[in-house]
């Protein structure tokens, strides 16, 4: 007699052989990334008075080794819209891929006049590139399967207002004068802070003062984030469209500082 | 139970086609890395309803851990307008937790009520709104909005109505309520200054013989004050609270908002 009743009418091992369960038992919902691998550092951005400026270095790190060290980790939209990518770097792959369709469908939807440089009237602008964006992100983080990225949008809003903001591998979007993504949200924000705490600060900035303060923010994150790079690329983005150089090189670099840093450099004593 | 078993002697003869123990199917040494979908992003909302008024309130600062990600990030939202600006809308939902399922939560419930407006020729009741919230929010059950909602209006006798929620749909009608970071810091403050809680009418008796001083319903300028005090309370003891107050008064005139400076360390 078994005593438990939960085993009473059912077939028993010993007779039928061990229950074949392994149909019940489907493997784990297929997700790509789980966990980042070869990644990207900080993006950064700051608002000015007729557009914004982003900047993000040019490497891309497996763990802590300098992988790559020519990854373009900004891409233009439609000639109008800057999207800056952090965190993984295959994910920004895909994204880019998919940005691409994207774009060919636009253009195809709304043809432009070839003399006019930036967006065509009805195109998808910055405002609703990122809505876009948080969108596919927040659907990717309700199937378990994100998109590993933070990313930064920029470009120009509906009402032609400068526009930036950003969204994260959740979904979680935000808007401010000033963005920064990783290590720069610790390192980069603070000083752009200082020039943009408030949306009318970053209306009065102009756009020297802006690329300005974006070079010496890459500055100093070179100087302490481990997982970057002196290489970098900027990209202006105003109501003209958007300039955007790929290949640049940090300038009047002084590590002087590092000589009165015990355990920074080389330890002589 | 599998443990209860595991110390019976039977259970080393015949086995069942049932199996009461979690099968582990991972590799051996195989660490599962899991992504976690939610994160908390702080900040703390507030509701009094009045007696021809409801007053709701939530800073703007948006947090993950230590950093400040944004200083202007609303947490009020007119719910159910004609238009895109909301300007005929007559409810207001408040959401603090999780910013990326609050947005969620609040496009489907104002596309319910858009569509409820299309449909009928007529904004939907405060009553009626509150309901289908609980259900929006229960139907995700086993993937919950992770979201502290409340809703305010204005319900058919044109008296101020607060609806407060759980993430998983529970929800009922308050005459305050506050939410989020600093719920518990705000909460027993609106109990003594709102519901009169632990106030007694001096000299009324000793003990049980006390008499608790009668309530009233707040006038309008006495909330907005009210409101400001707790959330410059909330501010100075929870790091997660600041930088701005948005605030959002409805009354059968339509929806008044204001923004009011908060400290922003």
């Amino acid at each position: 007699m078994d005593h438990r009743p939960q085993a009473w009418g059912r077939p028993r091992d010993d007779v039928y052989g061990a229950y074949d369960a392994s149909y019940l038992n489907h493997s784990a919902p297929k997700t790509a990334t789980q966990s980042p691998i070869v990644t990207g550092t900080s993006v950064i951005a700051i608002k000015f008075k007729d557009g914004v400026v982003m900047a993000a270095d040019n490497l891309a790190s497996y763990g802590s080794l300098a992988r790559f060290t020519d990854v373009k980790r900004l891409r233009t939209f439609l000639s109008a819209s800057v999207v800056g990518f952090g965190g993984d770097v295959s994910d920004m792959q895909f994204l880019d891929r998919h940005l691409n369709e994207l774009a060919i469908d636009e253009a195809y939807e709304h043809e432009t006049t070839a003399s006019v440089s930036g967006p065509a009237p009805g195109q998808l602008n910055a405002a609703n590139l990122h809505k876009y964006l948080s969108k596919l992100m927040y659907r990717r983080r309700n199937d378990f399967d994100p998109l590993w990225n933070q990313i930064l949008v920029a470009g120009v809003d509906g009402a032609q207002q400068p526009f930036l903001a950003s969204v994260d591998l959740r979904g979680t979007t935000f808007t401010s004068p000033s963005l920064a993504t990783g290590f720069g949200a610790m390192l980069a924000q603070p000083i752009m802070r200082r020039y943009a705490a408030t949306e009318e600060d970053a209306a009065k900035l102009t756009r020297d003062q802006a690329v300005d303060i974006v070079k010496e923010c890459m500055k100093v994150l070179f100087y302490r984030d481990a997982r970057s790079l002196d290489r970098y690329s900027i990209a202006v983005v105003t109501r003209e469209g958007v300039e955007l150089k790929e290949d640049e090189q940090l300038e009047k670099q002084s590590w002087a500082f590092a000589e009165r840093i015990r355990g920074y450099g080389t330890q002589t004593v | 139970m599998a443990a209860m078993f595991s110390q019976n002697p039977l259970m080393n003869g015949p086995n069942y086609s049932f199996n009461d123990a979690p099968t582990v199917n991972a590799p051996e040494g195989a660490r599962q890395h899991r992504f976690d979908p939610y994160t908390d992003n702080g900040g703390s909302t507030l509701a009094i309803a009045g007696a021809d008024f409801t007053v709701m309130a939530g800073d703007t600062r948006l947090t993950s851990g230590y950093s400040i990600n944004s200083r202007h990030h609303p947490k009020l939202f007119k719910i159910g307008g004609t238009t895109a600006d909301q300007k005929d809308a007559t409810l207001v939902l408040s959401v603090v937790g999780f910013a990326a399922d609050g947005e969620a939560l609040k496009e489907r419930l104002d596309v319910i009520c858009k569509m409820y407006r299309f449909r009928h020729g007529k904004p939907m009741s405060a009553k009626a709104c509150a309901q289908r919230l609980s259900t929006i929010l229960y139907q995700k059950r086993f993937f919950p909005y992770y979201a502290y909602a409340i809703l305010g209006g204005l319900d058919e006798e044109g008296k101020g109505a607060v609806y407060s929620y759980d993430p998983v749909g529970s929800y009922e009608r308050e005459q305050c309520r506050a939410g989020g970071a600093a719920a518990s810091l705000i909460m027993p403050f609106l109990d003594n200054q709102v519901n009169f809680k632990n106030q007694y009418i001096p000299g009324s008796g000793e003990g049980h013989a006390l008499q608790e001083r009668e309530r009233r319903p707040l006038a309008r300028e006495e909330v907005e004050i009210l409101v400001k005090d707790a959330f410059d309370g909330a501010v100075e003891r929870h790091i997660e609270v600041g930088d701005g107050l948005q605030m959002m008064v409805i009354t059968k005139d339509g929806i008044e908002e204001v923004f009011l400076p908060l400290k922003r360390d």
